[in-house]
């Protein structure tokens, strides 16, 4: 996860203008997916204009898994992906969502069988995790990474999660984790 | 070693492994209660002010407010030590102090009622420095504390408590010395240990007598334990959640409960207060502030011969136990320096900054943080390498010291010079060390150097502590344990310990929540006392538990109960597995088996932690890199390697290491205002910038109970800063006293600004 402004955002996530324009135009629907589940929320009914996506997710449909540290951009415990790319939450507004695919730590598991990601066995196997509050953004960060970059070096891993602030210090166990999936997928 | 035991040495998953990584661990912000309200503060702007007027008519009619609290109509109760802290008062003492408080239907609400409070203040002079506070004509912080100087009468841990090292003769000792040195040297750059999630509790009446508290905290008891007399003795059931963090922060959390409980009691709802991260920084927790001025006695072979100096703590604008910490460093300084001739003053003094807390720690980084740089003047002197230093001068069998009670205890624990070689050859000290103020290698502007630190604590025996196992027909047990999980895995460890007592797998035994209600008392998880006088309860507990199991299975296998054994609940005579029968066959299936176990304060054991650092140092930008950290200790018996890991990994974290490089609280000291209190000002280490780390854990068996384990997480970062500092110094042959060593300082040392 880098840390990006929201301009440089959309450029990176290749939103057209065109699809910018629609979501302005479309502002009273805003509809998204999370975790494959659809949701219609009404703006000034189920969302306002000033609330984020973190927010959201949490407050309006209950995704609390997604956490919230510093609510500014720089510690990385929001981190959702949108459309697959890892994104902090806590900078975009619901309003910009509309039309995106979310996916929290709830949905990462198996939603039928429960069994886990391999990543999040990964951090289970390598207690990669002590108080567990930015667990979850690591570990979609993580994942961004390695849908996109299967084979990443110690280097790459380092530099995907500069933006994660995890005061414990459970770094060096998370790296092992994250390797450790990675050369499963070599 | 781990080979010995079923579960105990080995890596198992922690029991909250998969709640943590598929997002249901709950902690508090994800714990809504029914009709719950939200609960903000109005903070002042000014570090030091009256107010004069205060109109909150328009909060209160602002839609969805269900109260709004002043000095004026807050409950009576008081708090800190000793007390000198209501809920809320009309006199504000640092930027970020409460001035009123709002419960609201919505956050929202809460936030903009509070802009509708008018407040007229009438501004005060400020004091920030501890020689300044302690002035005549300096501005005065609290009536109760004449002169900004906490009196020393008050004994919050018993009627000795140790607020001085004074021992022997400083005279005939500094007369013994071959070299006598002085320095002054301050640990003052007040960091935040800053857990990723803000402080926060829900507090819910139900009724005038029963208060129930959800606090995110590392020992859910304590708010109870600490706080149950300043309210007043209402019947207080607490419950901990998740806790994302706390480093100490998070223990007895009043300052958010004592908001949430007054905004619940005039609210009739349950209220929660949860700080946003800028309040986090400005109101929250800061390290004790440090300054030791100190002459040092020493002989030519290493032996201490005098000490004798002044300690000036500073506890900003309030003291939560500033003076158990006085207590307890004052005790830590005894174990890492053997000397028979001490004179040791401290002095705890407010100012007019956010008041320090509990931190990882504890007084004990704080003091050798000074401490120790005052000590390697004296080492240089006498031209001594410091590892042979410490391995000298480090608590022995044999000697003793006066702990936190102000009593003596006889030492019963190991030698640890084992420890520190084993670290020392990991790090490859022999090679690495070129004597005082010479750097290891030079390349172009850029010098290696390297430096060492050591700290301990006799805490990990501290207090009481209570458990119940309960045993069950099927084979399974359950820990009554009020346990708090921050990070530390210690609900964990502890089920390890009750399934290798009754020799079942891990998954067959579950621990209680933290809730006061349900469980015995329990301290709480400090001073990395978990290991030890926990774990000694719930061992207890559960060879209580089993005793009680094989006098039922006596008469059906017709053996005695020592001649028993029991496996997956199963129990047979020894030699006889073949014959086993299950537990129900023993006890019936209408029944529980309970064990209780309970531990008491023992402090003739401490623990022990060497840090190596070596750094190095551009001269001509004075930029510093941490490259490689050995953590070294013996831990006794390992309970889980990955967890105890972890643990010395995070002597990075929780304002450790790192606040001898670049961690500090930047105060601005015209306006009282905290000029980096957000996440991007305030700097952390991120995992680009990580250095190598190697951890030596030795397993020397330790007299304390049947698996032979101490615990040491507490006091993994408190040995860096002073090694850090060390290591720069070295590194640029000029000696840096001062905490944190920016690139500033380092250039300002040079000579070079």
């Amino acid at each position: 996860m880098k840390r990006v402004n929201r301009d440089e955002g959309r450029k990176r996530r290749g939103i057209s203008q065109r699809a910018a324009t629609k979501s302005r135009t479309a502002e009273k629907n805003i509809r998204l997916t999370v975790n494959g589940k659809p949701y219609h929320l009404m703006v000034g009914k189920d969302v306002n204009p000033e609330h984020t996506l973190a927010y959201t997710l949490r407050e309006t449909l209950g995704y609390t898994g997604t956490k919230i540290t510093c609510d500014h951009g720089s510690c990385g415990a929001c981190t959702v992906l949108m459309d697959g790319e890892a994104v902090l939450s806590c900078t975009i507004l619901t309003v910009e969502c509309d039309g995106k695919d979310i996916t929290t730590i709830e949905g990462l598991a198996n939603a039928i069988t429960g069994e886990l990601h391999p990543l999040q066995q990964a951090f289970i196997d390598y207690t990669a995790f002590q108080c567990g509050f930015c667990t979850p953004g690591i570990i979609l960060s993580a994942k961004a990474l390695l849908d996109k970059n299967p084979s990443p070096t110690e280097e790459e891993i380092k530099r995907e999660l500069a933006g994660h602030y995890c005061r414990c210090i459970s770094h060096y166990l998370v790296i092992k984790a994250i390797q450790s999936v990675a050369e499963k997928g070599r | 070693m781990g080979e010995k035991y079923r579960h105990i040495g080995k890596a198992t998953h922690r029991k909250d492994a998969r709640a943590i990584v598929t997002g249901s661990a709950k902690y508090i912000d994800d714990i809504k209660l029914p009709g719950m309200l939200y609960g903000r503060v109005l903070r002042s702007p000014y570090p030091h002010a009256r107010i004069k007027h205060i109109d909150t008519s328009k909060a209160e009619a602002y839609p969805g407010v269900k109260a709004v609290l002043t000095y004026k109509n807050v409950p009576p109760w008081i708090g800190g030590i000793p007390y000198h802290r209501p809920v809320l008062d009309s006199t504000m003492r640092f930027v970020g102090d409460a001035v009123a408080l709002v419960a609201a239907e919505t956050e929202q609400s809460a936030e903009e009622a509070l802009e509708l409070i008018e407040v007229e203040y009438e501004q005060l002079p400020a004091v920030y420095d501890m020689k300044a506070a302690t002035m005549p004509g300096a501005p005065q912080l609290h009536e109760r504390i004449p002169g900004n100087v906490f009196p020393r009468g008050y004994r919050p841990i018993g009627e000795k408590a140790l607020q001085e090292i004074v021992i022997g003769d400083v005279d005939k000792g500094f007369k013994e010395a071959d070299f006598i040195t002085e320095g002054t040297c301050g640990y003052e750059n007040i960091p935040n240990p800053l857990p990723p999630e803000p402080p926060g509790v829900i507090a819910t009446w139900e009724d005038t007598e029963h208060l129930t508290i959800y606090t995110a905290s590392q020992s859910a008891a304590m708010n109870r334990n600490f706080h149950q007399p300043l309210l007043k003795m209402v019947d207080m059931r607490v419950i901990g959640t998740h806790c994302g963090g706390s480093y100490g922060t998070k223990n007895a959390n009043m300052i958010p409960m004592v908001h949430a409980a007054a905004l619940a009691k005039v609210a009739g709802r349950p209220v929660k207060v949860y700080f946003n991260k800028e309040e986090h920084f400005n109101a929250y927790s800061l390290r004790l502030g440090s300054r030791i001025h100190a002459r040092v006695g020493i002989k030519k072979d290493g032996t201490i011969t005098a000490m004798e100096g002044e300690w000036l703590v500073d506890t900003g604008a309030a003291s939560e136990m500033a003076q158990v910490q006085i207590a307890v460093g004052c005790g830590e300084a005894q174990l890492a320096l053997r000397c028979k001739n001490w004179n040791l003053q401290p002095k705890l003094i407010c100012t007019n900054h956010s008041p320090a807390g509990v931190v990882r720690g504890f007084g004990g980084q704080e003091l050798k943080s000074s401490l120790l740089p005052l000590m390697a003047i004296a080492m240089e002197k006498a031209n001594l390498d410091p590892l042979e230093f410490f391995k000298k001068n480090y608590v022995k069998p044999g000697d003793g010291y006066f702990w936190r009670d102000g009593l003596w205890w006889d030492y019963r624990g190991i030698d640890f010079s084992n420890a520190m070689q084993k670290g020392a050859e990991a790090f490859g000290w022999k090679d690495k060390w070129k004597g005082w103020g010479k750097p290891t290698a030079v390349n172009g502007s850029k010098r290696i150097g390297v430096g060492v630190g050591v700290h301990g604590n006799a805490d990990v025996g501290e207090d009481e502590s209570e458990a119940y196992v309960k045993i069950n027909p099927d084979g399974r047990a359950v820990l009554h344990a009020c346990v708090s999980e921050s990070g530390m895995g210690e609900r964990s460890a502890l089920c390890k310990m009750v399934a290798e007592v009754l020799n079942i797998p891990l998954e067959w035994v579950e621990i209680t929540a933290p809730d006061t209600m349900v469980n015995p008392f329990e301290f709480g998880l400090v001073g990395s006392r978990g290991t030890y006088t926990v774990g000694s309860a719930v061992i207890e507990a559960a060879e209580n538990a089993k005793r009680k199991l094989f006098d039922l299975a006596t008469p059906v296998l017709g053996a005695k109960p020592e001649d028993l054994e029991t496996k997956d609940g199963m129990i047979y005579v020894k030699g006889k597995e073949d014959k086993a029968i299950p537990w129900r066959k023993a006890m019936g299936i209408a029944r529980t088996l309970t064990g209780q176990g309970r531990f008491e304060t023992d402090y003739s054991l401490c623990n022990f932690m060497m840090i190596f650092a070596e750094v190095e140092v551009d001269i001509e930008t004075g930029k510093t890199g941490l490259r490689r950290v050995v953590a070294a200790t013996d831990c006794g018996q390992i309970i889980d390697p990955l967890v105890l890991a972890g643990q010395l990994h995070g002597s990075i974290g929780s304002a450790g290491i790192d606040t001898a490089l670049f961690e500090e609280t930047v105060l601005d000291k015209d306006t009282g205002h905290i000029m980096n209190c957000n996440m991007i000002d305030y700097k952390w280490r991120t995992f680009i910038d990580l250095p190598e780390f190697e951890n030596v854990i030795l397993e020397t068996p330790f007299p304390t109970h049947r698996f032979k384990a101490i615990g040491v997480g507490e006091i993994s970062p408190a040995p860096g800063p002073s090694a850090v500092l060390m290591a720069i110094s070295n590194a640029i042959g000029k000696r840096v006293m001062d905490y944190p060593a920016t690139p500033d300082k380092i250039l300002k040392a040079l000579g070079k600004i």
